[in-house]
């Protein structure tokens, strides 16, 4: 089998036993990516050449009996809104392309001690917003499995880039499902911390009260040794959770019995796909069988949560992105004074979702119209968040589809925003809550993946990562390769 | 209708974005279908409910008033779009 098609654990175990070397895997990715990237277009911006400087130095070690962490030269990527110190950072916007960080994001600095390589970064939906990277400011990503489809969004050039073999893990990041759908849609791992778990300082926010930072990989074994990297406290980030960090490889345990899982109803939507809830309840009934017990419940406020969302986060968008202004950073458009400078400036060089959003923020914030939206979906919010809590009072976790549907068509929604946002419907709750939630593959329709999400209770990671990896270790799911670019 | 073109106007102002009539047209359409969906909102009592602006019980996180090591006056402006004797030029703000 290629290199590029192993996972991270499985590499590094041939890395110390000196199998292969850092460079020899390094140059097999970067092969890949030369080979199939022109039809993915997972890449915004590629980084061979620090690459392989990376891997030369872990050569080093290991030559010198040095003892290397699990990612030390294994090669992955970086979401672009993940802050890079003297490596462009675009979030895949215009505003921003040409934009050089000064700093490393706390992610970046972490992965970096240990050793990982990173091959480039990522393609994604300008400033996060989108479910299929198809509002990337610069070109859209392909689904791997089928190269008509999106990759899902925000986060499609992470999921695509593991997925398709041209990275063999990557960050990305989750504000509505952006870490899960795209992971759903491509076939592999994606999870989304509790909120506070992962330092966000250096992620380029989008909506600060529900960003969170989290990994995509190809197996459960290596989203835990990616979180054990990139979690824990952080100064530099006020919403950061100051409490230990587990060791998440001990929840690696193939045995689920008696662990409680819940099936809240309301998320089996109406326009779901019948082959997707064929499949979830398949997973249930396998996972029952397997020792935990099941109980249907309710989350009545479950259909609130979406619209909830979509006043939220535009309204923290349009307050965070009030700083592309050309001044500082970024794009500049000149004009004859500086209100006609920032007019012209944030006209150009935003693409329309966003200016959609924070059009769509800035009313729901103005005056006349607060009481009536944005605080209407703060309470709202609390509901949702008072659902989770009541439901964890009867369960471990709780388990429904990642999306409604398997990817779909490039092209099929982007000029309708109203059934874009609704492929988030089973994801938004889990951010408004601050939850932890993992999405897995649990079956495929028609070629294409199906993604299960289980969710946990609050800093629950280890419970959903024993539960995703039992479901793993009894199902052959996440073997599958997609086969493009395969002759 | 929820929002007209004249309110669309408007939040533009306020967003600093400026749109051709057309496109101002396609965005009061888009906008009022979100805010249409939105709508779904009403439907529940929520006068009793307190607000959740954040999950976690954190308030006013504070540290000491401490000076740390910074970024240099250079790299502060390295992606500086117009820059001046170290500082950032924009242009003129006032008449005169």
């Amino acid at each position: 089998m290629e290199l590029f098609k192993h996972t991270a654990s499985q590499l590094h175990e041939k890395l110390v036993a000196k199998e292969i070397s850092a460079v020899e895997l390094t140059k097999a990715v970067l092969g890949r990516i030369d080979a199939v990237d022109k039809d993915v277009q997972a890449y915004i911006t590629r980084t061979s050449e620090t690459a392989l400087a990376q891997a030369q130095a872990v050569d080093s070690k290991i030559q010198r009996g040095e003892k290397v962490s699990v990612l030390a030269g294994i090669p992955g990527a970086l979401k672009d809104n993940i802050c890079t110190k003297g490596i462009k950072t675009t979030c895949a916007s215009k505003i921003l392309a040409t934009f050089v960080p000064p700093y490393d994001a706390t992610v970046a600095e972490k992965l970096a001690a240990e050793d990982a390589v990173i091959l480039g970064k990522a393609n994604m939906d300008e400033f996060a917003m989108g479910g299929s990277t198809e509002n990337s400011g610069f070109f859209p990503t392909h689904n791997p499995w089928n190269l008509e489809t999106v990759p899902g969004g925000s986060s499609g050039g992470s999921a695509a880039a593991v997925a398709a073999g041209e990275a063999i893990w990557a960050l990305g990041s989750d504000t509505g499902g952006s870490i899960r759908q795209p992971a759903a849609y491509c076939g592999v791992v994606g999870l989304k911390p509790t909120y506070g778990r992962v330092s966000r300082y250096g992620l380029v926010a989008y909506a600060s009260s529900l960003d969170q930072i989290g990994p995509i990989t190809r197996d459960v074994t290596d989203s835990a040794h990616v979180m054990n990297i990139i979690s824990g406290y952080d100064a530099k980030d006020s919403t950061s959770i100051n409490t230990g960090v587990p060791d998440y490889t001990k929840s690696l345990v193939n045995n689920i019995k008696g662990l409680k899982i819940g099936l809240p109803k309301e998320y089996f939507v109406a326009g779901m796909d019948a082959e997707v809830e064929r499949a979830i309840n398949k997973a249930i009934e396998q996972l029952v069988a397997l020792g935990a017990e099941y109980k249907e419940i309710s989350m009545p406020h479950t259909e609130y949560a979406l619209s909830a969302y979509y006043m939220i986060a535009p309204a923290e968008a349009s307050s965070n992105l009030a700083r592309y202004d050309g001044v500082s950073f970024g794009h500049r458009v000149e004009g004859n004074d500086i209100i006609e400078m920032y007019k012209k400036t944030r006209s150009e060089a935003f693409g329309a979702e966003v200016k959609r959003r924070i059009m769509l923020g800035t009313y729901a914030l103005s005056s006349g119209y607060y009481d009536a939206y944005y605080l209407k979906a703060l309470k709202v919010r609390t509901l949702v968040k008072q659902d989770f809590d009541k439901a964890f009072e009867q369960v471990d976790v709780l388990i429904t589809p990642t999306a409604p549907t398997t990817a779909f068509k490039l092209g099929e929604k982007t000029n309708d925003p109203l059934a874009m946002y609704l492929q988030d419907v089973c994801t938004i709750p889990v951010n408004l809550s601050g939850v932890p939630a993992i999405s897995i593959p649990c079956g495929f329709a028609a070629g294409m993946p199906i993604g299960m999400q289980i969710i946990g209770k609050p800093l629950g990671e280890e419970t959903i990562i024993r539960a995703a990896y039992t479901f793993e270790q009894n199902n052959d799911y996440h073997k599958g390769f997609a086969t493009l670019g395969e002759v | 209708m929820k929002i007209t073109c004249k309110d669309v106007a408007n939040v533009a102002l306020l967003s600093r974005l400026e749109f051709s009539e057309s496109e101002l047209e396609t965005f009061t359409g888009q906008m009022d279908a979100i805010l249409e969906y939105a709508d779904v909102l009403n439907k529940l009592n929520v006068d009793n409910v307190q607000p959740t602006a954040h999950v976690l019980p954190l308030k006013n996180v504070m540290r000491a008033d401490e000076a740390k090591p910074s970024l240099s006056r250079e790299l502060a402006l390295s992606n500086a779009p117009e820059q001046e004797d170290g500082y950032f030029k924009v242009p003129k703000i006032m008449e005169g």
